[in-house]
């Protein structure tokens, strides 16, 4: 029924919305942008007025000196990704925009954390960063500094096993991701 | 070449032929370059009059509108008309100007971020830090604002910039890499949209703003009439489909006809042409049309879907799909026999609800008959541009608009003050046209400045205004909705507008008589030059029907 090119007539029973407004999981949007002054503006100003939240976001060149890239996680349980994709490919100096597919996507994260540690509280803490392939970058008498890459999962992994410590500070830098394969991302 | 004398020959070859502005200590520069630039300049009263005048302009002849504002306060005063031309899809480029480079930043006199302030409302805007690329900027600019789907670009020049010396080239190419809108629609899409529409029992044509825009309303006339489909505009649309017509059903929304929101309470498919699905149209969302698979074509991508999810999406321009779905259509050879029973259930609708109200039996001027009778003394020929709230709903239900670019008025943003200086823009744009505006005795004082330039350039735009001496819709909305406790509506009888339009240098005149009214208005538009009309109509008159905020088709009301 409804065949392109057939005469067939379409029963409108068939017929499928074409969107369906909330995925449920997290997007990372990669983003190709002319290397613009205001260009950063222009998409958080974006996400403000549409009320869509960024979860991470990180800025940086690229390969081509007049292009830089921004790669933002979005939660599509809260906001429909097809609107904020067509939002952002209105800003006329946004040049290309990949929603990259988690299973053909390398993601990673650094993250900083700055952790109590006197004593014997020490080589245990030691031994967690290494578990996670973490670098211990600093120690001082009350504290060590451990630097963790990965994934959002092994980041928030790692927060969760050093938080009893006594956790004083943590930084993250957001996701940057890039596509499997030899296709650019 | 000094960087202004670029900017006027970049306008020259963008075939601007008038710019509305005010000049000031930052567009100095400019205003110099307007001395020998060879480009008519007309001197406004306020910015805002200027933007909305080049809105006008636009609306009217579907070329780009441009106006010029000062830096700091000049800039702000353009923010209104700049966010009312980015809701209604104008075509319009306003220049700024901006204090010297070395200010920028120091809070310096009458200094303000207007890329920054603007950013939220414009289509694109431009920041000139380097003056070679005034002439790029001018041209990607009047590209931007006029393709696509049209609307406002704004190019910010500090003033030493402006004055500097360039190397001037002509340009001819646009470099815009990330800026390439798509237009023709995919046939497969129109293909599936045509059988759909083949196989429909109970089809309507919901058609928008973006016909207009597009200059598609021939190709939408064609389409809707190759079978017998009930067409359907929303405010920015009236024009698009002649009224009258056998197959109109007149304006749908929150102040549209019973038959076209019933259509589109009962329709089993609609095809939605250039519009958006506002919340003026859709009432409740969750009951809005309940019945219907929905065709969507636009120009913009990112309003398929966005408020009602589409069956068959088509993004492309209403000239170009409208066109190509006409001939599968055809192709097609659907049984017009199948829309007997809709049509009855329609006409049925448009017999039992007719527009109405009930008219005095005085001399009383009701709203309604002074629409319908600036009607017959225009011979519905005139270009018409409102304000915003009841008089403009009445407008767009009594005036039958024959043709597109006749109905000039803020949709989307809603902006009491916008139909003097529209008018004054349309006036300029179609100076062999007779142009109206209907007003607002409340809005009409929100740019009523701008009769002095209108008086100071001869522009022979005609006013009327339907005087009810209160903020009539929010008065409505009081009655019905706040217990009938009118606050801060009523607007008194002042100004006497008859003395305001004299003082500007306008012929005033006052109309109080029903029975004489068709007659006094021919009067009115005879006379050569502006003038300004005060007609007083029935003070406590609702805008019927109605469906009220939030409310279902099903739920209209009056």
């Amino acid at each position: 029924m409804g065949e392109p090119g057939t005469k067939a007539p379409l029963s409108l029973e068939e017929l499928q919305a074409s969107t369906d407004m909330r995925t449920g999981r997290k997007h990372v949007l990669s983003i190709l942008v002319e290397n613009k002054s205001g260009v950063l503006t222009r998409i958080a100003g974006l996400f403000a007025r549409r009320g869509f939240n960024i979860s991470t976001l990180t800025v940086g060149p690229t390969e081509d000196v007049q292009i830089s890239r921004v790669t933002l996680t979005v939660d599509g349980a809260l906001h429909p990704i097809d609107q904020v994709t067509k939002q952002l490919h209105k800003l006329v100096n946004v040049l290309k925009i990949r929603d990259l597919e988690p299973a053909d996507t390398v993601a990673r994260e650094l993250a900083l954390f700055k952790v109590t540690a006197d004593g014997v509280q020490r080589g245990e803490l030691m031994q967690i960063a290494e578990i996670f392939r973490g670098k211990v970058v600093d120690v001082t008498k009350r504290a060590i500094i451990i630097e963790v890459t990965g994934t959002t999962d092994k980041i928030e992994a790692f927060e969760t096993m050093v938080r009893p410590f006594g956790l004083i500070e943590m930084m993250r830098t957001g996701e940057i991701a890039i596509s499997r394969g030899r296709s650019e991302t | 070449m000094r960087a202004v004398d670029a900017l006027m020959e970049c306008l020259k070859a963008e075939g601007v032929d008038v710019v509305f502005g005010l000049p000031g200590g930052a567009n100095l520069p400019t205003y110099d370059a307007f001395v020998n630039g060879g480009i008519r300049h007309i001197l406004v009263r306020h910015e805002a009059g200027g933007g909305h005048a080049a809105e006008g302009y636009a609306k009217a002849t579907g070329k780009v509108g441009v106006a010029f504002a000062t830096s700091g306060p000049g800039a702000t005063n353009l923010i209104t008309p700049i966010c009312d031309a980015m809701m209604d899809s104008v075509p319009v480029v306003f220049i700024t100007g901006q204090v010297r480079t070395e200010l920028l930043g120091t809070d310096g006199f009458q200094e303000a971020d207007t890329i920054g302030i603007t950013m939220p409302v414009v289509k694109h805007s431009f920041m000139i830090i380097n003056p070679q690329e005034i002439p790029r900027a001018i041209h990607e600019a009047f590209h931007i604002a006029s393709t696509g789907r049209p609307g406002p670009v704004l190019v910010d020049i500090p003033q030493d910039l402006s004055r500097a010396e360039i190397d001037y080239e002509p340009v001819s190419d646009i470099r815009l890499p990330g800026y390439q809108p798509k237009v023709e629609g995919n046939q497969k899409q129109i293909r599936q949209a045509a059988k759909a529409l083949a196989s429909a029992q109970r089809p309507v044509i919901y058609a928008g703003g973006g016909v207009v825009n597009a200059e598609a309303s021939a190709e939408l006339r064609e389409f809707a009439t190759s079978d017998r489909f009930p067409v359907t505009c929303t405010l920015m649309g009236l024009g698009a489909f002649p009224a009258p017509h056998p197959q109109w059903l007149g304006m749908l929304g929150m102040h549209g006809t019973r038959a076209a929101n019933y259509a589109m309470d009962e329709a089993d498919l609609i095809c939605a042409v250039g519009a958006r699905f506002d919340d003026r149209i859709t009432g409740k969302l969750s009951e809005f049309a309940p019945r219907a698979k929905f065709i969507h074509i636009d120009v913009d991508p990112a309003e398929i879907s966005k408020n009602v999810p589409a069956h068959i999406p088509i993004v492309g321009d209403a000239k170009h799909v409208l066109g190509k779905l006409l001939v599968e259509y055809r192709a097609i050879g659907a049984d017009p026999g199948r829309l007997e029973p809709w049509w009855s259930r329609i006409e049925g609708w448009k017999a039992k609800y007719p527009l109405g109200y009930e008219d005095s039996t005085d001399t009383e001027i009701k709203p309604q008959f002074m629409v319908q009778a600036l009607w017959q003394a225009t011979n519905g020929e005139a270009i018409v541009t409102s304000d915003v709230g009841q008089h403009q709903m009445w407008a767009a239900q009594y005036y039958d608009f024959p043709q597109p670019r006749r109905w000039i008025n803020s949709g989307g943003l809603g902006t009491m003050g916008f139909g003097l200086p529209a008018a004054m823009g349309a006036a300029v744009g179609a100076p062999d046209r007779l142009v109206c505006c209907i007003a607002g005795d409340g809005s009409v004082q929100m740019n009523a400045q701008e009769l002095a330039t209108c008086a100071q350039n001869d522009i022979p735009i005609k006013v009327f205004i339907m005087n009810n001496g209160y903020l009539g819709m929010v008065r409505q909305w009081q009655e019905l909705f706040w217990d009938g406790k009118y606050s801060h509506v009523d607007m008194g009888e002042f100004p006497d507008f008859v003395k305001l339009a004299e003082a500007y240098g306008v012929t005033g005149m006052r109309f109080t008589d029903k029975s004489t009214l068709v007659e006094d208005m021919k009067r009115a538009i005879a006379i050569d030059g502006p003038v300004v009309v005060d007609v007083r109509v029935t003070r406590e008159e609702n805008t019927y029907p109605m469906i009220p905020a939030g409310s279902a088709a099903r739920e209209m009301v009056g």
